[in-house]
């Protein structure tokens, strides 16, 4: 895998991408957030500082997950009217990009479905059979971006509100419906517990070993 | 990035703030995770999310109104993971106008998360949030979890009547949700809300002892009042075991008894009839010609067949050893009546009577017999025989009874447990779910009410 490197248009420091899929980075020595083009990097602003850092993950951490490792190689932390949660962005050892969520310390690990004929529009309660898994709606939250680091899949620096909604399965199995593009997108995945993980590379938190 | 990175982020540590409404001393102690926080001395709920702690609401309480049993920043493991207690709520519910309140109490690992202890009158449960959905059985009031069936036990709405500490939600004073309990004891499935959002827990069982050691807690515990809904029996165990011993030794004993059947030898070793007149003034008593009893201890028995009507014999036995002069004494009545009177045909009695000596060692024997009689009966024609290692039943029986009494003693306790668990529920009886429990509450409240339905 490539690891093509550029300098920061604002501050020359290096950047360096750790996936060939990343369009999105940020500086890590200015905050520019930058938008990999065809040839160069371009700075499209300014990212703000995240608030102190609830997670134990950060970029750099080290997992695995069915068989595969994984490295954390972004973020995003999204807000909304019950507080706030992280999405980390995955690179897996097949290069194929994942998604750690961490709401409250309740892990998820989710990936990009094909695309499904997904409702435009749904109800806590409705169901709905994808890959053989039914899965019942559980929650329907209203976010918005509260910050980035780190690589991206997508462009974010345009986005602000965004409708996710959340389904469960009596399996563990979990799907996510994000519309923040049309036609929506759909994550499925499975829910997991913190040991299960075998995370490294994790941020220590004083008091607790 | 790597930990050790001097430019990487300092590890997070424990925010002390101080309270925009009071001023008091806050701790926040769950690193950026928490929602709410309420300032102990104030009682302000405040936005933990937001950097200037924004007053969301005030209450009034004593300020020693009611202090957690577990005190606020107690450290405790629980299955191999160290939680802090943060968070410390009273939730109420209202039933038929009495209010009911139990304590929760939110516990926290910066990488596991959130768990929740429940305290009841003394039962505790530890409680986390459900990553699968349970399934709701349509039509029956039971949810199915990992394969498991939970029944119904209570639904009702659950006011927050006090606030302490911080919390992973925003936790609002007097806020009610829908609580509906599912057990299967030791565990219990909780779901919480209706419409918009619905969360599903699962508490299990824990007992003050374990819960005290895991946190070194020093206080005196609170004594467990009457049964909970979820937990367990000391008797659902014991009732299993005892009725698999039972039914073990009932094949046992049948197995013993056919074999006792087949290798029991029943041996006839002596029969001879006698005449007697009781009217004669000669010596009445006799010895019989010695026979051998074989084989190992056993049983003998002795029966005698008296060709009477309207009269009676009696005869003084003596079972002798010659080889050790142990004598066997014994008498036995043999007597019929037969006659019609009003009511028609009648008789009392019997021409035989059978004795079983237990435990006669082998051995030659003899018999020394002297009948009595009527003098005015005349002569009485009787038959002695002797029979060795006759199979006694009676001993099974009472096997079985010294079994079966501590058995049904057991499952009736067992019975008012789960009869003391139900009464607090929704429906005030167990559930009749197949269960042997279940199926003898029923057989015996079906017997109670076509009992009462005679009486009227």
């Amino acid at each position: 895998m490539s690891q093509p490197t550029a300098n920061c248009p604002n501050c020359g420091a290096p950047i360096a991408f750790r996936w060939s899929g990343s369009v999105q980075t940020v500086c890590t020595f200015c905050k520019s957030l930058l938008i990999r083009t065809d040839l160069d990097l371009e700075m499209v602003g300014k990212v703000a500082d995240l608030p102190a850092a609830a997670s134990p993950v950060q970029l750099g951490t080290e997992g695995a997950f069915a068989g595969r490792s994984f490295v954390v190689i972004g973020r995003i932390l999204y807000e909304y009217d019950q507080g706030n949660w992280n999405e980390w962005h995955l690179m897996m050892n097949d290069g194929v990009s994942g998604w750690l969520s961490d709401a409250q310390l309740e892990y998820c690990i989710t990936f990009a479905a094909k695309p499904e004929k997904l409702p435009s529009e749904c109800r806590r309660g409705q169901q709905y059979t994808w890959q053989g898994q039914t899965y019942t709606v559980s929650s329907i939250t209203k976010a918005h971006y509260r910050g980035v680091e780190g690589e991206l899949p997508f462009q974010t620096w345009d986005r602000k509100d965004v409708i996710f909604v959340d389904l469960m399965s009596p399996s563990g199995k979990f799907a996510t419906i994000d519309y923040s593009e049309d036609p929506p997108l759909l994550f499925l995945g499975h829910a997991v517990e913190f040991e299960d993980l075998k995370l490294k590379n994790l941020r220590s938190f004083e008091g607790w070993s | 990035m790597s930990p050790n990175d001097p430019a990487g982020p300092a590890a997070p540590q424990v925010k002390a703030l101080n309270c925009p409404s009071c001023g008091a001393a806050l701790t926040l102690r769950s690193f950026g995770n928490a929602v709410s926080l309420v300032c102990s001395s104030c009682h302000s709920v405040l936005d933990a999310t937001d950097p200037d702690l924004k007053v969301l609401q005030k209450f009034k309480a004593a300020e020693d109104e009611d202090s957690p049993l577990i005190p606020l920043g107690t450290r405790g493991s629980l299955r191999g993971t160290d939680y802090e207690v943060i968070g410390f709520q009273r939730r109420t519910i209202e039933v038929e106008g009495i209010h009911y309140s139990w304590h929760e109490y939110v516990l926290f690992n910066p990488a596991k998360g959130f768990r929740y202890l429940t305290e009841y009158d003394g039962h505790w449960n530890l409680f986390s949030i459900l990553r699968s959905l349970p399934e709701d059985d349509s039509g029956a009031s039971t949810v199915t979890y990992l394969g498991e069936v939970y029944r119904h036990f209570q639904t009702a709405d659950a006011t927050t009547t006090f606030v302490l500490g911080e919390f992973p939600w925003r936790v609002r004073m007097g806020e009610s949700v829908t609580v509906s309990d599912y057990v299967s004891s030791p565990r219990v499935i909780s779901k919480e809300g209706t419409g918009k959002e619905v969360t599903w827990s699962m508490g299990e069982y824990v007992t003050c002892g374990d819960l005290w050691k895991s946190f070194n807690l020093t206080n005196e515990p609170p004594v467990p009042v009457g049964v909970y809904e979820n937990q367990p029996s000391p008797l659902s165990a014991s009732v299993k075991s005892i009725w698999a011993m039972v039914g073990m030794f009932l094949i046992a004993s049948l197995l013993l008894l056919v074999i006792v059947y087949v290798t029991a030898r029943s041996e006839s070793v002596f029969e001879q009839t006698y005449s007697f007149d009781a009217a004669s003034h000669d010596e009445a008593s006799f010895v019989t010609p010695v026979f051998a009893l074989h084989g190992h201890t056993s049983d003998v028995e002795l029966t005698t067949i008296a060709s009477l009507n309207n009269s009676w014999i009696y005869v003084n036995y003596a079972l002798i050893n010659q080889d050790t002069g142990r004598a066997y004494d014994f008498g036995r009545e043999v007597s019929y009546y037969s006659g019609r009177d009003s009511d028609g045909e009648w008789t009392e009695g019997s021409n035989t009577n059978i004795v079983t000596i237990p435990s006669i060692p082998p051995g030659n024997y003899y018999l020394r017999i002297e009948p009595e009689s009527d003098p005015a009966l005349g002569v009485i024609l009787y038959t002695v025989s002797v029979k060795r290692d006759i199979p006694q039943l009676i001993f099974f029986g009472f096997g079985i009874l010294a079994i079966l009494i501590p058995a049904l003693f057991i499952t009736w306790r067992a019975m008012n447990f789960e009869h003391l668990r139900w009464a607090e529920s929704d429906y005030g009886t167990p559930p009749d779910d197949g269960s042997l429990i279940g199926t003898l509450e029923n057989l015996a409240s079906n017997f109670k009410s076509s009992n009462s339905g005679d009486d009227e």
